[in-house]
Order: C-alpha cells, then structure tokens, then sequence
C-alpha cells in the first residue's frame, strides 16, 4: 500500500506492506533511524515519535495509519547549528550513557514541555515512567527535563507575542 | 517480533465496517488507537487475515454528558477522558481511574472501546464499566444491541462481542452529588497493569448509613467483577473501622486469584483486602 504523510516537515510516499509498522517505515523506508526500537511491544518508550503534536510509540502504530497525518522524529527536534535546550541539558546532566534509550526520552519530553511548560518533578518522572532507561537511574534526565522547561515556557511566550 | 502479514481497511462508516467483518467470518479484526492489539499482533497471538481500521468512521469520539450519565464514544481516547474538565465533576471515579491507565504515549491513542473489547481483567475501563453499571451499545451485521457490562466479560480477554461487532459507545449511569468513593490500584510501575485493584462507591441516608454500595474488583479476577459479599458487608452500615474490616474480610474470602508469574495469590488476595481499606478510608472523609 502507499502511505503519505509529513516526516519531519517533507512530503514523505511510501509503499508499505500493512503490516508495516511506523517504527520500521521510519527506520527502513525512509532512513530516519535515531528512532530506536527496542522491546516492539509498546513497553519500552524507544520509539517513540510526535504525531501530530502528541508522542506516540511508533512500534503500536501502523504505517498505514500515519497516513495524512504529521510525524516529528528526534531528527526533526535537532539542527546542525546548535544543540536544542533538550539536548544541552542532557548533556550538562549527563542524562545518557549508552543513548538508546534518549530519542525516546528527548521526543517524550519536547512533547510534556511542549503542552506542559512548568511541569514538575513529579509530572516529568510519572511523564516519563513509559520509557525505560537501563544506564542513568534516571535522576539526571528528570534534573534535564526540569532545567529545559525555561525554553519552552519562552517559546510559549514568542508564540503568544 | 513482526505480526503475521495482514491486509488493511479503512472504512469510512460503522455500517461498511461491520459487513466488511461480517464478510470474513471471524477472520478479521477491529483496530482503532491499536495499544492493545499491535502487541497482540507483534507476538503473532492473533494473525487476522484483515485489519479494519476504525479510525475514518466519524462519530466514535463523543463525550456526552446528560441527564441519562456519561456516554463514551468507542473511538474516546485516555487523554480526551484526561483533558475533559468536565468529567471530575460529571463522574469522579471515571476520572480517578482513568488516570492509572497507561503510560503518557499510549494514553495519546488508547482508546475506551479498545479497551472493554480487549478485556484484560487488569484493565481499568472494564473495571468501571462493571462496577458502575454501565451499558455498552454494539453494532453488528444484525443490527445494534446494547448489553450491561456485568453480562458483557465472560473472561480474561473474552467477552459476548460477535466477530462482526463493534462497540460504539458505553454509557456509566448519572452520578449523584454527594456520592462518596474511592479508587486505588496497585502496580509495580505507575501506569503498568494493576496487581489488583477496588472501586468502591454508595451513597448515604439521613442518618449517614450506606446505601447502594458497589464494590468492584480488577486484577484479582479471571474478570472485573462486583463483590457482592463485601458490598453487602457495609449495605445499610455507618462506613466506620468495624464495617470496613468487615468488608475487607469479606474481600479476602470472595477473590480467588491464581499463582502467577507477577504475585502469589495470597499476595493479590491481601492486596484488594488492603486497597478496599484504603478506598473506603478515601471514600468516608
């Protein structure tokens, strides 16, 4: 079947066999693979992608299904210029060891702070209890998320402006 | 793991949906936001030969509440229940529960339908639905029907739906002011399936006794089921420490869970003892 849908900003066309996940369109058809898959059963939190607006796990949806809608990866939450607020605050918490876990975690938290800008704590940790990190314990990502809320409560600002 | 090859529909209307299932005799099933079904698929415990995807069908994703209760369309996702200001008011325990159900990203396309069509008895909806009364309206090649939840799961992931039906909507009974409740689940991880958990709900007479009690289980059971022992401990009582250890005792003896992987049964049993302490505790402040 053909699907169309925006990845990223662009008119993506696919042939997909229905049974196609988004997960696997994005990473095998269209090359995007800073989606990660790991358990591929909608525990884990890797894949997690913006559909929408709204973070999605791209392993419970089908390909099929995206169709007319509007998909945001981590590639699409990233520029070659300059580290987005997420980015530099993972960085500066040391919010990642190994990193397969953070595309889940960075397009998870864009999505909360996105809606949410001063989330707590708490909102952020319960937010993020359906992505599962191995590494960091976590503390560092949630002091990460905490830290990013300032760009987002700014870009609430501009876009109010 | 990949789901077993599959072709795919999208019909436009309820009445092509069902002739589409009606058409492939048991062989096609019903898919919506998919957070059951996907893993369902992925580890090839279901191989349809169709999927039929209700997503086009306009009209499933209604919240209407009225002087009848709080109707639910199908297609009514977690978030949609979450971000509907109305519902603390219109029906607080609906509220409360659906707060448990899931993580952040599957609340985003889970929806009410799916999950009373998948029926695990861990599941918060199903639960509510049960314990609260709820109508569940089905369409299906023979025309609508509606059945009371109570009639409706017949076991863990079974319930009465014909394979060419669909659930259209479910419909919780109004909810009086002033009724006192409680709802308190227990899971390893928040938003991970509940080990077990209680609703309870009644409202109070002149002299401040119970009346009408429900209490409803999940987790615990092949089904969410109402206690009726326990309801009947606490029935025309003032909800003092006595009554409650009544009812908790009552609960002990009634749920019947097995050994599994994720807790012992006395461990479940004591559970839903200790979480309908806590929900009355919650419900009589």
């Amino acid at each position: 079947m053909t699907v169309r849908f925006d990845v990223n900003g662009r008119r993506a066309e696919v042939a997909v066999e229905p049974r196609t996940s988004l997960a696997d369109c994005l990473r095998h058809h269209l090359g995007l693979t800073g989606t990660h898959l790991a358990c591929e059963h909608g525990v884990c939190g890797a894949c997690t992608v913006l559909v929408d607006g709204e973070a999605v796990r791209s392993c419970l949806m089908l390909a099929v299904q995206a169709e007319g809608r509007s998909v945001v990866t981590v590639e699409g939450l990233s520029n070659d210029a300059a580290l987005s607020p997420l980015q530099a605050a993972f960085r500066r918490h040391h919010a990642l060891q190994c990193g397969f876990c953070t595309p889940g975690m960075i397009t998870t938290a864009h999505a909360l702070l996105t809606e949410e800008p001063d989330a707590d704590a708490d909102r952020i940790r319960e937010v993020l209890s359906g992505n599962l990190c191995r590494c960091t314990g976590y503390v560092g990502i949630v002091e990460a998320v905490l830290e990013a809320r300032a760009a987002y409560r700014g870009h609430k600002a501009d876009a109010a402006s | 793991m990949k789901p077993a090859p599959f072709d795919y529909a999208a019909p436009n209307s309820i009445e092509e949906a069902v002739a589409l299932l009606a058409r492939h005799d048991g062989a096609a099933r019903p898919i919506a936001g998919g957070q059951s079904l996907m893993s369902v698929l992925a580890f090839r415990l279901a191989a349809p030969a169709l999927l039929v995807d209700l997503g086009r069908i306009p009209g499933l994703d209604a919240i209407t509440i009225g002087a009848d209760g709080v109707t639910l369309g199908a297609r009514v996702r977690w978030r949609d229940i979450e971000k509907d200001g109305r519902l603390s008011g219109a029906h607080p325990l609906l509220a409360a529960a659906i707060a448990h159900v899931a993580h952040y990203q599957i609340r985003n396309r889970g929806t009410v339908g799916g999950s009373l069509a998948h029926a695990d008895p861990a599941a918060e909806m199903p639960g509510i639905a049960v314990v609260c009364g709820a109508e569940i309206t089905i369409v299906g090649a023979r025309g609508e029907r509606t059945v009371a939840a109570g009639e409706f799961f017949t076991g863990a992931l079974a319930t009465v739906l014909d394979t060419d039906e669909l659930i259209v909507a479910v419909r919780l009974p109004p909810w009086p002011a002033g009724r006192r409740w409680g709802f308190e689940e227990f899971a390893r991880r928040r938003g991970d399936f509940a080990l077990a958990g209680i609703a309870a709900f009644y409202d109070t007479d002149a002299a401040g006794r119970a009346r009408d009690v429900r209490i409803g289980v999940i987790g615990a059971t092949n089904r969410p089921c109402r206690l009726p022992a326990a309801e009947a401990a606490l029935e025309g009582r003032i909800v003092d420490d006595t009554a409650i250890a009544a009812a908790a005792a009552a609960t002990r003896a009634s749920v019947d869970p097995p050994d599994d992987l994720h807790a012992p049964a006395a461990y479940r049993r004591a559970l839903a003892a200790t979480l309908l302490e806590r929900a009355l505790a919650r419900a009589r402040r």
